[in-house]
């Protein structure tokens, strides 16, 4: 008995050795005060890299620890590679913005590692007690990261709204959880996959439907989006790109593990949920960052549509669609991290900038910067040899696929919609004239936008390593 | 009258959906809206510890207790950034959280 209650080391190690990681940087921390930043940032950055290798040589046979309420498959496998990448880039993001800043909180850092671990644990989630600590623990850390810079009024009403709203979602999802276990008498997601097979009475399906609202709260999707664009204007721009690039694909995990897992019989009924999400967040993201003048809130209503447009591939509910959901999360991360690397180099001599106006006349004084700006912007919008164009492509194929071809005509002309705002600002940076504004860029931030840039327009010619691991991720779910 | 499953789900989703309308209705003060939110985690302990009785299975009950540890963490952490944000603005009115528009 023993033998089976304890999880195997292997099993769990890269949320091991976040998890160690984080305690002994919090010692050191509190030891060493501020002295230590340099060696605590350093650290968190290697622990991210060393857990992400520490998941790609994992076994890829399916494992379960804790009483079966942990699993690693190749899909968690998948999810939780790309979601260490995005927490190591944007870390290294933040640690560039910190050297020029007078507050150095070592908290950052770890609070990045932490909520790194609970996102782990939500990809590996196979009961509801798991889902829930799982999301918790990514949660609470993200409120204080949003609030993480204290003196500054914006960010610390990120962090309220954030943490209001964010509680808020939490107790609906707990209170569909709690009506899941009620009418099928367990939390594990196989149990509830039994029950459902049995047929599923308006309890189960009420219980589905708050589950799903607190989850689409996460991934900030129509309706529950509101906080989306207030949180990544006022939290620190590293900690945006953060949300944006790691929380939001730890969440589409968790959401396709439970609706596939746990509810992939029930497809029929919360396809209709998911397809009127996903064209509600497309087409809010379309239209109402037209208007925007601030490039982060701009990349919020960006980022509430690219939810739509990966709810698209899951709405289908074939491996296919789930194929579609990785590879486009996978990709997402790329450009996300790639245009939030682009506008923390938007600095001047006395600070950060972040209008699109500010971009004016970049093509002439940084034709480098602007020219990976440029690529990521064609990406996002979907221009076709870019990443982006093919991230589509697998998602709206997949919904042609299972029959749902109204929902990839609306999706396409949403997206046809959406580059507009996308051109805008390759429009403000080649045609516009301005002053040569931009302080010189950092080695960090040009290691960054170089890999992003590369990945996004290398994917076109040489997609298969990622869609050959995202297709064995997908497969490992049915 | 005896008391079943019923009565109890009823009082939970009761006190469920006066925490959702305490925080969207209430016009005055952070300090009720977190009040609401602990009222909607109290709703689901109700749920899970009422579930757990009426089918004979602990793991509704170990759940709760779970969520109140959580809970605690989250009030905590709720404080403290209400706190910052005190200082910042020297306000915690509900209409005044408005800095960012549109």
């Amino acid at each position: 008995m023993m033998a089976t209650a304890l999880p195997s080391i292997l099993t769990i190690l890269p949320e091991l050795v976040l998890a160690t990681g984080a305690l002994f940087l919090i010692l050191t921390g509190a030891f060493q005060g501020t002295r230590s930043i340099n060696l605590v940032n350093g650290a968190a950055f290697a622990i991210l890299v060393v857990a992400a290798i520490a998941t790609v040589f994992q076994t890829s046979e399916t494992q379960t620890a804790f009483n079966g309420s942990f699993v690693v498959d190749d899909f968690a496998r998948f999810m939780k590679v790309v979601t260490l990448l995005g927490a190591a880039a944007t870390l290294a993001l933040a640690i560039d913005e910190m050297s020029r800043q007078l507050q150095k909180p070592f908290e950052l850092a770890i609070l990045v590692l932490l909520s790194s671990l609970g996102m782990l644990l939500m990809i590996s989630a196979n009961d509801l007690i798991a889902l829930y600590l799982g999301l918790e623990l990514s949660s609470l850390a993200l409120y204080v990261l949003a609030a993480i810079d204290r003196h500054n009024a914006k960010a610390s009403e990120a962090g309220l709204k954030y943490f209001v709203l964010g509680a808020l979602s939490s107790g609906m999802l707990l209170y569909g959880a709690s009506l899941i276990y009620g009418f099928t008498g367990t939390v594990s997601f196989a149990g509830i996959a039994a029950a459902v097979k049995g047929g599923s009475g308006p309890g189960l399906m009420f219980g589905l439907v708050f589950l799903l609202a607190g989850l689409a709260f996460k991934i900030s999707a129509v309706p529950f989006h509101m906080w989306t664009p207030d949180v990544y204007e006022g939290a620190p721009t590293p900690v945006t790109a953060y949300f944006a690039a790691t929380n939001k694909i730890a969440a589409m995990a968790l959401t396709t593990r439970v609706l596939i897992q746990a509810f992939g019989t029930d497809a029929a009924e919360w396809r209709q949920i998911l397809v009127f999400i996903s064209i509600a967040s497309m087409g809010l993201g379309a239209f109402a960052a037209i208007g925007q003048r601030n490039i982060k809130r701009l990349m919020a209503y960006s980022s509430i549509s690219h939810v739509g447009y990966a709810l698209v591939g899951l709405s289908a509910g074939t491996q296919d669609g789930v194929n579609g959901v990785l590879v486009y999360m996978a990709i997402y991360m790329a450009m996300t991290v790639g245009t939030f690397g682009c506008i923390v180099a938007m600095r001047t001599k006395d600070g950060s900038v972040e209008t699109i106006d500010d971009l004016s006349g970049l093509a002439r004084s940084q034709p480098a910067f602007a020219f990976v700006l440029m690529v990521l912007m064609f990406s996002l919008a979907g221009v076709p040899p870019l990443a982006g164009f093919w991230a589509k492509w697998y998602v709206f194929s997949a919904a042609v696929d299972a029959g749902l071809v109204p929902l990839a005509v609306i999706g396409f002309l949403t997206s046809v919609v959406g580059a507009y705002y996308y051109l805008r600002i390759v429009r403000v940076m080649y045609f516009d004239d301005g002053p040569a504004r931009f302080v010189p860029l950092s080695g960090v931030l040009r290691a960054v936008l170089a890999v992003c840039g590369i990945v996004v327009i290398l994917f076109g010619l040489l997609p298969s390593p990622i869609v050959m691991a995202a297709g064995a991720a997908a497969k490992s779910l049915f | 009258m005896t008391i079943g499953l019923t009565h109890y789900l009823t009082v939970a989703a009761i006190l469920f959906t006066l925490g959702v309308f305490g925080i969207f209705l209430n016009r005055k003060n952070i300090i009720l809206i977190m009040m609401c939110v602990e009222l909607i985690l109290l709703a689901v302990n109700i749920n899970l510890v009422a579930f757990s009785a009426f089918r004979g299975d602990i793991l509704g009950q170990v759940y709760a207790l779970l969520i109140l540890t959580v809970a605690a963490a989250e009030a905590a952490i709720g404080l403290a950034i209400l706190v910052v944000y005190y200082r910042n603005r020297g306000t915690i009115a509900v209409e005044d959280v408005n800095m960012m528009r549109g």
